[in-house]
This record gives structure tokens, sequence and C-alpha cells, in this order.
């Protein structure tokens, strides 16, 4: 079966000299929740740029579903939906006319159209939006307004730029339910995204580019695995003692209540709370320093440049 | 995309198209209606009883012509130019770009709104036209072809325009600096037989001359050209105009980076 995305030796030069892209590649299997990350400037929306044709390549070839760009484009694109990451409606217009204009150049008739338009609307929780025009919505519908818009035509393969940028967390977290469903239905997603944690919660697999770069190509899980080295933060329910020697573990007092301790891969917890506990320190939780997802990503663009 | 879906996306273009110039039609119907009548007023009753007959005609009756394809002209060009800018302006054109809509149908989309727009400008201008002179049409089938040819022609000129154009400015570059000096001296006031020898060849390469006189024919019966030389001629430019649209489009010049 051929992966929902496949990209190979894929360079972009622009006409001021900067070249974007150097030779990416990249696979993306049919059904993969999957995370593209990248400092600004990465070569991240380049490639979602290329792969949705807003950007013509300098070299290389991209295949959506098996289907390569150069030979079939509107084949591809059908199989495409893109929701970027700038606002890219007529704001004039009112979010029927948008998505009535979208399922139109797919060819989707209007009787269609407006059935799709009910079920997505509500979905999405923009149906008494309806005939609004699409300047007076906040950000947070705007960008819904975009998926609903990209999912129109019902692609295998939605590509999402920064979706959550600006939107906040409760419309976010029902935005991560809303992408899980139709994952789990069957559509394939990319995200690109600067919230990692949102990687970690949402992505299967990732890629992590840089400077037109893959950096990494690998699960999540794989990826976390190879962290060597995390920070706890330890809140006690009494005063940490005076002293507090813990042998094996490096451990730095915050305040009265709070230590922060390095453990590092393969260092046993239990290990650490029996010492804790033999000094008379009751733990009454413990949090992740920094998204460990973040430390990799840091670690890794370190690594690279 | 199969005949059937094409013919969808392009009706949703037309409809979008037809709705976003009925939508504000005190900026894109009336204008034409109150600066045509003024133009009648002046030109045809004021000054032109003074002027007397003109290629065979009333001046009045020489004038109307030249306007009606005037409006028709700006009309076309300023539908497709606005429409296609604001749409790459506001980045809503990826809306397309992004989609399998094949870039024929595209073009088809937005030149139908220019042309539209062009031809219900004619209407209304003749309308207006009929309440100052009596008009008796001599060819309805020429009058018809040279109004879709000339709004053809010029809905593509627009688009060229607004493939190019950078900021608002620049869409109002070429009506300003070009075709309305290209309209005055294409014999919409005047027969190109009052001009020296020189002038009058100069204005053989004007585009707007033989637009003009092929509407006039179609009007009145009288032109200062072959009827049959200046249908070739707008057919040329339009071809050439349709080639280079459809070249814009397939390479993404100025659309995509």
């Amino acid at each position: 079966m051929p992966h929902a995305l496949e990209i190979r030796g894929l360079e972009k030069v622009y006409a001021n000299g900067l070249q974007a892209l150097k030779g990416i590649d990249l696979e993306v299997a049919r059904g993969d929740f999957f995370a593209l990350l990248g400092p600004n400037g990465a070569g991240k929306s380049t490639t979602i740029g290329v792969i949705c044709s807003l950007v013509n390549k300098t070299a290389g070839t991209v295949r959506v579903n098996g289907v390569d760009i150069d030979e079939n484009f509107p084949a591809a694109k059908r199989q495409l939906g893109v929701v970027p990451q700038e606002f890219n409606f007529n704001v004039f217009e009112s979010v029927e006319d948008i998505l009535i204009h979208q399922a139109g150049y797919y060819g989707i008739p209007l009787r269609t159209a407006r059935q799709r338009i009910d079920t997505y609307l509500a979905k999405l929780g923009l149906t008494d939006k309806r005939h609004v025009r699409a300047r007076m919505l906040s950000g947070g519908m705007k960008r819904r307004l975009m998926i609903a818009r990209a999912l129109i035509h019902e692609p295998s393969v939605l590509i999402l730029d920064e979706p959550t940028a600006g939107v906040d967390i409760e419309m976010r977290r029902s935005m991560y339910e809303f992408l899980r469903e139709i994952n789990a239905a069957g559509t394939t997603i990319i995200l690109t995204t600067h919230y990692l944690e949102e990687a970690e919660s949402l992505c299967k697999n990732i890629a992590i580019i840089n400077h037109g770069q893959i950096v990494t190509n690998t699960s999540i899980k794989n990826l976390l695995r190879e962290l060597h080295r995390e920070t706890f933060i330890l809140d006690a329910r009494e005063p940490l003692p005076e002293v507090l020697a813990i042998s094996g573990f490096d451990t730095t007092r915050v305040d009265d209540f709070c230590l922060e301790v390095q453990i590092e891969k393969g260092q046993d917890l239990a290990e650490l709370m029996s010492h804790l506990h033999q000094q008379g320190v009751t733990i009454l939780s413990m949090r992740n320093r920094e998204n460990r997802l973040e430390q990799m990503f840091v670690s890794l663009l370190e690594q690279a440049s | 995309m199969s005949p059937y879906e094409q013919w969808i996306a392009l009706l949703t273009l037309m409809r979008k198209e037809v709705r976003r110039y009925t939508r504000i039609w005190s900026q894109t119907l009336l204008p034409s209606a109150i600066t045509m009548s003024l133009y009648f007023l002046i030109f045809g009753s004021l000054i032109g009883s003074r002027i007397g007959s003109m290629g065979g005609v009333s001046y009045m009756e020489f004038v109307v012509p030249g306007l009606i394809m005037m409006a028709i002209v700006t009309n076309s060009y300023a539908n497709v130019v606005s429409s296609f800018f604001g749409s790459k302006f506001n980045n809503s054109i990826e809306e397309l770009l992004v989609s399998p809509t094949p870039n024929h149908i595209i073009l088809l989309g937005f030149v139908s709104g220019g042309v539209s727009r062009g031809m219900l400008v004619a209407v209304i201008v003749t309308t207006v036209a009929s309440l100052f002179v009596d008009l008796n049409i001599h060819s309805y089938a020429v009058v018809v072809a040279v109004v879709a040819l000339t709004s053809i022609l010029f809905s593509l000129c627009g688009l060229i325009n607004a493939v190019f154009a950078n900021t608002f400015d620049d869409i109002n570059i070429v009506p300003t600096f070009v075709l309305t000096p290209l309209t005055y001296l294409g014999g919409v006031f005047y027969s190109l037989e009052l001009l020296p020898d020189f002038w009058a060849s100069v204005s053989q390469a004007n585009p707007l001359v033989y637009v003009v006189n092929a509407f006039r024919f179609g009007v009145l019966g009288v032109s200062d050209v072959s009827v049959e030389f200046a249908f070739g001629m707008i057919g040329v430019f339009t071809l050439v105009a349709y080639l280079y649209a459809a070249h814009l489009l397939r390479t993404g010049k100025r659309l995509r980076t």
C-alpha cells in the first residue's frame, strides 16, 4: 500500500537564492498522526507549500497516496486538505459562502456541499455562525472555519500548519478531540506546531526539520526513549531537612518545600523515593520541569547545528 | 476532474463573481450610468448639436456606440482586475490554487464575471442612450459578437494586470495611463478620417479603434475600418491575451513562489 505522503529529494531554492529545502526525504504512513516540527524558517511551511502546489519545487518528487504531483496534480490535490498558518479566505464572505465555494472548486454539487456544511459546522461548533461574515469571527473561529473548509471535500490526508495558534485552551482541547476523531476514522493527519506538548499528546510519529533538512524521523516513543536525562520537580508535604543527601542523584533545593532532581536514563525512581522516605520526606507531587519532547527537540537542534 | 465537476467549479466561480459585483452595484453598475448620461448630455446634446454630422450620421448618433463600448471596456477590465487582485491580496486565491480546478476553468470563471458585468453595463448604458437618441440597430449579430469578444478581451487584460499587480495602486495604472488614452484616441469622439495620414496610420495599432468601429458598424452601419478586418484584429488580440493569461496561470508567476 503506498504511503499517504512520500517525499524524495525535495529541494527548493527561492528566487533570492535562499535554499529553503536541501533534499528532504519523508514518508508518512496512511492513517498516521504525524508531526513536522522545526524552528521558524526551518522549511516546514515551504514543504507544505510544495505539497499543496503553492510553492514550485526546484527538485525532487512528492507522492500523495502514490499519486505523483508532477504526473497528476489534480488527483493528488483531491486527496489533500490544507489548513494554512495564515487566514486565507475573503473576510467579507459569509461562513456558508466560503464553504460552498470551496466545495464547488472540488466539483461537489451544492446539495451535497450543504449537507457536509451542516455536519462540519456542527462538529466544529460553528453552526450559529453559518450566515455570519468571516470578518466577524474570533481568531479561534476563523481557524475552525479553515479546518471545516479543508475537510469539505473529505480528503484522506489533512495537513494543518500551526492549527491551534491563537486558540484558547478550551477550544484547543475540543479541536484535539475533533482531530483525534477524524484520525480514528482513517484520515491521515500531518501537523506542524510550535506547541510540543501538542505533538506529544496527539501524534504517533514525528520528523524534525532544521535548515531545510530532516534532522530526525521516528516515532514519538522512540524519540523520547533517546532522552538521556530528565529534570523533575518534587513537592514535599513538610519543609525539607536542612541537609539532604541522596547518593547517586543530582538534586537542587529550590525552596523549603521544593526539590529539583536530575534523573539519568536507567536510574530508578523508586530508589529516589526510598532515599527521601528514609530522611522523612513525603512527596506530594512530581512533574517534569520541561516538556520532554521540548528537551529532545532542543537537543537535536543543537546537535544539528 | 470530470466534465461535470469542472462545470460545477465554473458555476461556483461565476456565481461568486456575479454576486460580488451585484452586491456592490452602487460602485460597479451605477457609476457607468451616471458618467455616460453626462457624456451623452455634454458631448452628444450640447456640443454635438453644434458639430453637425460625422461619418454620415448626427454627432450624437456617432458618439453613442463609442461611449457604450467605452463602458463595456472599462467595466469588464475593472471587474476582473479588482476581483482577481483582491483574491491575491487577501490570499483567498489559494483556495482555488490548492483545489483541482483546472486553469482554464479559473480563467473562464473570472472572465465570465467580467463579461457579464460588461454586458449588464452595456444594457444599462444603451437604455440611458435611448433617452437621448433613437437607436436603430444595423446588425444585432455584429453587436452581440463585438460586445462578447471585447468584454472577453478586456477581462483577460484585467486578469493579466492583476497577476502582475503588487498593490491596489498597480491596478489603477493601466486603466488610467493606458486604457483611457487608448479609448479617447480610438475614435470614440471623432472619425479617423479627420486625422492626418500619419496619425491615422498610428491609430491602426490601437485595438480600441477596431472595437469601437466594429461596434459602430453593428449599431449604425458605418465604420472607419473594414468590419472583417476589425473582427480579425479583435480575435487576434483576444487569442494572444488568452494564451498569455493561461501561461501565467500555468507557470504560477506571481501566484506561486
